[in-house]
């Protein structure tokens, strides 16, 4: 392991993986963790108790189609809903920079009470610190959740199948590109809004109609490629993807092009990939399809028998190459 | 997307396949070709198009990613910049991973420098026109294609006298190394894929000495999957028919003389000096240096600082897998003391690095 | 070592153009070219447009590749 922490071990890659697993499991080492879900669950007084926690330090604070505290309680709300939880409250630590406005602070504040109202989550308790000038970007913010599970079954990978289908709810790499759209270094001009918004009402109805959904999983930060990698990982099976069925903007990849991104990788905060059993899959991209925030949903690939482990994509010209973990953000290149 | 998706459609690359296939079975034994570009690697992985080549066809990544080549002593003497006072230090991506004698920028970034990733030198220039109290240092690095944009950068600080801008240069330029790789009696080249950017800006001109000194056929090539799989079977035509020219494929983009205005701005901002490439050594005049006439933008010229001379990783490779001469896994630290997460020789480091790009393609087959 | 990208300049004002893509409009320098108008491609290069694209011939390439995918049916 690296001697000291670097900015990747943050990204979601391979150096966060590491971290995870030589630190982290290590140290904390119990059976609840290990299985490192979006959220935590366990059982107490026969209920299945879902809770999970996150962190959001991004900067800017306000971007295209969101803020900070939109993306924190969406973010917590999410992770609870992809593990077939219901969300029922959240709770908000604020770490504040000496010096912030308070006018700002009240319209994140205003952001995060409506994007919980619209979940139909409460926000219960929270906790406030502030720290020296320039020890923190404005506003960093906890949001830590619990929910009760309702799912028949646990969603795992190990209820994945040969021949079940992949399918995402729209568009990736939004989120990406509009935040970085407000970075001042990068210099383009887009419409393109953040995808960030709460699933929990989509993933509720989709649920209870097809019990033949294995698992579900949200791409943010190290994207879709990320997430599938982990579900496939050490896994008997391997993932199959479709390059000209992944719902993409063109804006997202006239980006890329220009700065040498891969899309696969870029973070969305407004989707949740699911794996369901290959004759459910038209219903439940019909359902997706009738949900606002659905409208794009695709079947984008499907779980084949080999190279156990891997993820893979079928390219547009027809070949096939193999997507793997980054080892840490993206970065824009000449080469 | 204009000039983009035409150049991705599946007909016309099922199309060129059977053709390559046909023309491979007639000339009937092992061939290689080289490209020697960075960016052909990528592309090269991005649409899996190895895996579509018959498999005597052996396509081989050269020495074309200013990343791979660039020797330690240019990480080193950046780091020790970087760490100098009121100094910010400005880069493209790509060399945020590098690894120089001792570390990279992305891990000194961890010790306090100020390193910033840019896309372009004029958001370096901006950086140091918003800074006025610190000296802004580009990181000069790429060929043929970037040189001049970098050119252009320190005439526009000549011009509005942006002081405080300056530019540590590790340009270099294509035809002296390729004269090298064509010297070196042990690879064997069938054929160049040449690097269609590169060439916008010099012209088609410079491969003519390969075609007349050396016999090697040369085809300039686009970037997307159909240009390089026509190039491919440009290349395969003169091979069958005993040829050897250069070819221009990218002719939407490329001339024989190319983008004269570029030229000149390179010329009037750099001078040719020897350079060292990472894992071939020394190349004379393959590399840019800053003219007299600018030096006062020129950092080395300004704040001379010596680091101790480069040293490559004991076991390290890398220069006979930039020459075509190894494969990563004839490389005893490849897959173990080096990796994606802690590459120690640049082929692994650049994402189209050839041990970088071979880790992730090659995962199916093992 | 050559990420260059097809952009349509869509206005110019001085040795400065903006440049559009798939609907994504950047700032680009064209200090590295004469003559340029607006409606004309370009290859955008780390900020700056480092050559022009001329139209017929990647017509020309499109359709000698389409002749070779008939033939080869």
């Amino acid at each position: 392991m690296k001697e000291k922490i670097l900015l990747s071990h943050g990204s979601g890659g391979r150096l966060s993986q590491q971290l995870i697993k030589e630190l982290f499991l290590k140290k904390f080492d119990n059976s609840i963790l290990e299985k490192l879900g979006d959220s935590a669950i366990f059982e107490q007084k026969n209920i299945r108790w879902a809770f999970s926690t996150d962190s959001y330090v991004i900067k800017p604070l306000f971007f295209p189609g969101g803020d900070i505290g939109k993306l924190a309680v969406s973010g917590t709300i999410n992770d609870l809903a992809v593990t077939g939880a219901t969300p029922l409250f959240l709770s908000c630590a604020l770490i504040i920079e000496e010096g912030l406005q308070l006018s700002i602070l009240e319209k994140i504040i205003s952001s995060m009470k409506e994007t919980a109202t619209r979940a139909n989550v409460q926000i219960i308790t929270g906790d406030t610190k502030v720290v020296e000038h320039g020890s923190a970007d404005g506003l960093f913010i906890n949001t830590s959740g619990v929910g009760i599970v309702t799912t028949q079954e646990n969603l795992s990978p190990q209820r994945i199948k040969v021949n079940d289908r992949i399918i995402i709810n729209g568009t990736i790499g939004d989120h990406s590109i509009a935040t970085l759209s407000k970075r001042e270094e990068f210099d383009f001009q887009t419409e393109i809004k953040s995808d960030c918004a709460p699933l929990n009402d989509l993933i509720d109805k989709i649920i209870p109609a097809c019990p033949g959904l294995r698992m579900m999983r949200d791409p943010t930060r190290g994207g879709l490629a990320t997430v599938l990698n982990e579900v496939a990982s050490e896994q008997s099976f391997a993932i199959e993807l479709w390059e000209e069925k992944i719902p993409i903007r063109e804006e997202v990849i006239s980006i890329c092009e220009i700065l040498g991104f891969d899309p696969l990788y870029l973070a969305n905060e407004g989707k949740v990939v699911f794996i369901v059993k290959h004759k459910e899959a038209d219903k439940l991209l019909a359902m997706a399809r009738a949900h606002p925030l659905g409208k794009e949903s695709h079947i984008i690939g499907k779980v084949v028998s080999e190279p156990k482990g891997k993820v893979y994509l079928r390219t547009e010209i027809g070949s096939r190459r193999v997507i793997d973990v980054l080892t840490g953000d993206q970065l824009p290149r000449i080469c | 997307m204009k000039y983009l998706t035409e150049f991705r459609q599946k007909e016309p690359v099922k199309g060129l396949i059977k053709k390559i296939k046909q023309h491979a079975q007639d000339i009937k034994k092992e061939i290689s070709l080289m490209e020697v570009c960075g960016t052909h690697t990528m592309a090269v992985f991005r649409y899996g198009i190895k895996a579509l080549l018959p498999q005597e066809l052996h396509l081989l990544s050269g020495p074309g990613c200013p990343v791979c080549v660039t020797a330690n002593d240019y990480i080193d003497k950046a780091i020790a910049y970087a760490h100098q006072d009121k100094t910010i230090l400005a880069t493209f991506g790509d060399m945020m991973k590098v690894p120089g004698s001792r570390s990279s920028l992305t891990q000194e970034t961890s010790e306090g420098a100020q390193i910033r990733v840019v896309y372009s030198s004029l958001e370096a220039l901006e950086i140091a026109r918003k800074n006025p109290d610190y000296r802004v240092i580009f990181l000069g690095i790429g060929f043929e294609t970037t040189a001049p944009t970098v050119a252009a950068s320190i005439l526009m600080a000549s011009e509005e006298k942006i002081s405080n801008y300056l530019v540590l240069s590790g340009h270099k330029i294509m035809p002296p190394a390729m004269r090298s790789l064509v010297q070196d009696h042990q690879i064997r080249i069938d054929g160049f894929l040449c690097p269609g950017h590169v060439s916008a800006i010099t012209g088609s001109k410079i491969y003519e000495f390969l075609e007349r000194e050396y016999r090697i056929p040369c085809v300039v090539a686009g970037f997307e999957p159909l240009d390089i799989l026509e190039s491919i079977r440009l290349l395969l035509g003169q091979i069958k028919s005993g040829q050897a020219r250069v070819e221009n494929e990218y002719r939407r983009a490329v001339t024989y003389k190319g983008n004269i205005k570029a030229q000149q701005l390179m010329e009037k901002v750099f001078s040719k000096q020897s350079a060292s490439w990472r894992g071939i050594g020394r190349i004379s005049q393959s590399g840019l240096k800053i003219r007299r006439d600018y030096a006062s933008f020129d950092i080395e010229a300004q704040f001379p600082i010596k680091v101790k001379a480069s040293k490559d990783y004991p076991g390290c490779i890398c220069g006979d897998i930039l020459r075509g001469l190894k494969t990563p896994p004839d490389c005893s630290l490849f897959k173990k003391a080096c990796n994606p997460s802690h590459p120690l020789g640049a082929c692994m480091v650049s994402s189209e690095g050839t041990c970088a790009a071979y880790y992730k393609y090659h995962q199916e087959e093992s | 070592m050559c990420l260059a990208v097809p952009l349509k300049i869509i206005s110019i004002k001085g040795k400065m153009g903006i440049g559009e893509l798939g609907g994504i409009k950047k700032k680009i320098s064209l200090m590295l070219l004469n003559k340029v108008r607006v409606g004309d491609y370009v290859l955008l290069h780390a900020g700056f447009a480092i050559n022009k694209l001329e139209t017929k011939e990647a017509e020309e390439l499109l359709q000698l590749l389409r002749e070779i995918s008939e033939v080869s049916d």
